[in-house]
């Protein structure tokens, strides 16, 4: 077990900087998720720290040593693969003891860890078989524990869930979560997936662009994205964001949608927006949670809107609506009772207590 | 089927006789069968007929005018040139199939890690010895072993050392035709494993060298098990090659000096088209089916054990 820090890490392949100076401390057992579209350099950055790739830049550390130059044999980690990369020619047992035979540990010592691992993962009776003969779950499994028996200083998963089924993933995610709870290494996990990063981490790194975007505890980056990029990516359905203004009224803000919607901004946020009246390239930003159906009495901070729905969607414990302002489609969340149809005119309401406003030229949240 | 349906009791008889046949005609492996029939005949000539009409030769006398069991086998065997030519064949065969095994493996480990785009330029040079008609590029070599005029006395002489006999003396001459050998065959072993290489995934490498593998740990215990099927293969195909080779001992040596580098081909080839004693001939090629069964059989079945594990 031990902490990672990545400083200035880049990382240069021919011309192309895939990742941009990244700095990232990572505590003592902590299961720290990074996450980000395609190509944002996550993947490279796990890879700098197995050491299968090299670092063009800056320079990571595992447990305070400085790392660049050491092979990763002899870091101490290890990893899972997204396609599992099992040995096909070795039983689960040879597979999962490898790395420990490597290091010639007596025999009964290597036996006792995969029993052991075997055991947490629920795999014991799996141990005389070739991975041919698993399914795609008992894979993954067999490939955790062959990182588990090694007791390396740090995990490293590389989207580990992407070859399994939608149920499988939520079966393994939690798997996952447990495993780190009983054997509480150092764990840095890759993933495409939102879902699985708000699911799993104790932070998330949110990555886009070879660059991170935002660190934080998984409800930090809910509920206060710092980059527009970040309250976008996190969050299914994603975030709406509508083009508006900031306009000074007798005492208070009012936040105008293209289109002629309007708003009161709530009065803690006056003086956070009151930089902004009548600067453009604004957006409001509102997660279809918080724009729900109207019913009277308005709770604190929200406003009713009227509004002609053109899809909604029923989920069963709700129904997405959706509607367009001004050339921007808009969702809703709203009780499955509430009456919403296709075609159909609502009241909705609009929770502004929970609103973001966005600098478009910046990208950020303010 | 359908016209027995219409006249079920006029025909019913010889409708049914009908369905089997058509039934038949319907089976995949029917179709598969008579789709393969023109070279199952191909081969039944060509392969069948040979081989039966040479165990029949092989009961005849030398003037192949009287039947005589099994007299030519007793005959072969208490000559002691026969059983010279057998270890030679052995000894040829294994030695040449070890090394082309072990230098095709290390080529294509480099030529593997050449980058992608200079590698095919890399891969046509080396097919070259293997490409040419093994009886052209002989004669390139018999000049090359030629004990005065040779290049490679004449480096040998630069350097002071003593002309070598390669074709002249016993050990050099079954040296230098294994060696030839070697030449010819080893790109076919480089072209197979490399394909072999290619399909090894790199995260297996990769898991591997965190798992705390060497470099030869990686080759002992990913490269080499992910491979052993093709390896087997390759082997196998090249063992029976190379024991029935013909053309790179029949113009580098001839099967000489005295006899010390014939092979099964070329001393049957001696002693029945050269030596007029046609059963004879076909007595001694015979002898190459057991051999070459045996090996057969033990590597065929290892594969079939394993089978295919990835």
């Amino acid at each position: 077990m031990a902490e990672v820090t990545l400083n200035k890490v880049v990382k240069f392949y021919d011309n192309v900087e895939a990742v941009r100076g990244i700095d990232l401390g990572i505590k003592d057992q902590e299961f720290v998720v990074l996450v980000g579209p395609s190509g944002c350099g996550k993947s490279t950055t796990l890879r700098m720290i197995a050491g299968l790739e090299e670092i063009s830049g800056g320079e990571i550390l595992i447990a305070g040593d400085v790392v660049n130059d050491v092979p990763p044999k002899d870091r101490d980690i290890a990893m899972v693969f997204q396609n599992y990369a099992l040995y096909p020619h070795m039983t689960v047992f040879e597979n999962m003891s490898f790395g420990l035979r490597l290091k010639r540990f007596p025999k009964d010592e290597i036996k006792r860890r995969v029993d052991e691992a075997a055991r947490i993962l629920d795999i014991t009776e799996l141990l005389d078989r070739k991975p041919k003969a698993l399914s795609g779950g008992q894979r993954q499994r067999v490939a955790m524990g062959r990182a588990i028996v090694r007791d390396p200083k740090v995990f490293l998963f590389d989207e580990p869930l992407s070859n399994l089924d939608a149920k499988l993933r939520v079966q393994m995610r939690t798997e996952i979560k447990k495993v780190h709870q009983k054997v509480r290494t150092t764990t840095v996990y890759v993933t495409h997936d939102q879902v699985e990063a708000m699911t799993l981490a104790d932070r998330v790194v949110v990555m886009n662009g070879g660059r991170i975007e935002q660190v934080g505890e998984p409800n930090d980056l809910y509920h206060a994205p710092a980059t527009r990029f970040v309250a976008g990516f996190i969050g299914s359905p994603a975030m709406n964001f509508i083009p508006c203004a900031i306009e000074k009224t007798a005492g208070a803000l009012r936040l105008v949608l293209h289109g002629g919607l309007g708003f009161d901004v709530p009065a803690d946020r006056t003086k956070r927006y009151e930089a902004f009246v009548g600067k453009p390239g604004l957006s409001l930003g509102l997660r279809p949670e918080h724009i729900t159906d109207a019913r009277s009495p308005l709770e604190p901070g929200q406003q009713a809107m009227e509004v002609d729905l053109t899809v909604t969607e029923p989920m069963g414990m709700e129904t997405l609506v959706y509607f367009g302002i001004n050339g921007t489609e808009i969702c809703g969340r709203v009780r499955p009772d509430a009456g919403a149809r296709n075609g159909g005119r609502m009241t909705l309401a609009a929770q502004l207590n929970h609103m973001h406003l966005i600098d478009e030229s910046s990208g950020l949240v303010v | 089927m359908v016209e027995a349906v219409m006249r079920p009791q006029a025909t019913a008889r010889t409708a049914r006789k009908r369905t089997g046949l058509h039934k038949a005609m319907q089976r995949k492996s029917t179709i598969a069968f008579i789709m393969a029939l023109p070279l199952i005949l191909l081969i039944a000539v060509m392969v069948l007929y040979p081989a039966g009409y040479s165990l029949h030769l092989a009961t005849l006398n030398k003037s192949m005018e009287r039947f005589v069991g099994l007299n030519n086998f007793t005959f072969l065997f208490k000559r002691e040139t026969f059983w010279l030519v057998v270890w030679q064949s052995c000894i040829f065969a294994v030695t040449a199939v070890v090394f082309k095994a072990l230098i095709g493996f290390i080529v294509a480990h480099f030529v593997h890690n050449i980058p992608t785009k200079g590698q095919r330029k890399w891969r046509g040079m080396l097919l070259v010895p293997w490409v040419i008609p093994p009886a052209m590029s002989c004669l390139a070599w018999l000049w090359l072993f030629d004990p005065s005029y040779s290049a490679f006395n004449y480096i040998i002489a630069l350097f002071g050392g003593d002309p070598i006999p390669w074709t002249g003396n016993t050990y050099w001459a079954r040296f230098s035709v294994i060696l030839v050998n070697i030449w010819i065959g080893a790109p076919f072993f480089m072209i197979m494993y490399l394909a072999a290489l290619k399909s090894v995934p790199d995260q297996l490498y990769e898991a591997a060298a965190i798992d705390g593998a060497n470099w030869w740990q990686r080759i002992w215990f990913v490269t080499l098990p992910m491979m052993r099927n093709i390896i087997a293969i390759t082997a196998l195909f090249s063992l029976i090659v190379t024991f029935a080779n013909f053309d790179i001992v029949r113009v580098l040596t001839f099967g000489g000096p005295i006899d010390t580098t014939h092979v099964f081909a070329t001393w049957a080839f001696r002693i029945g088209i050269e030596g007029g004693d046609i059963p004879l001939g076909a007595c001694v090629s015979l002898f190459m089916v057991p051999i070459l069964m045996f090996a057969a059989v033990f590597i065929l079945r290892d594969i079939n054990r394993r089978g295919n594990e990835a």
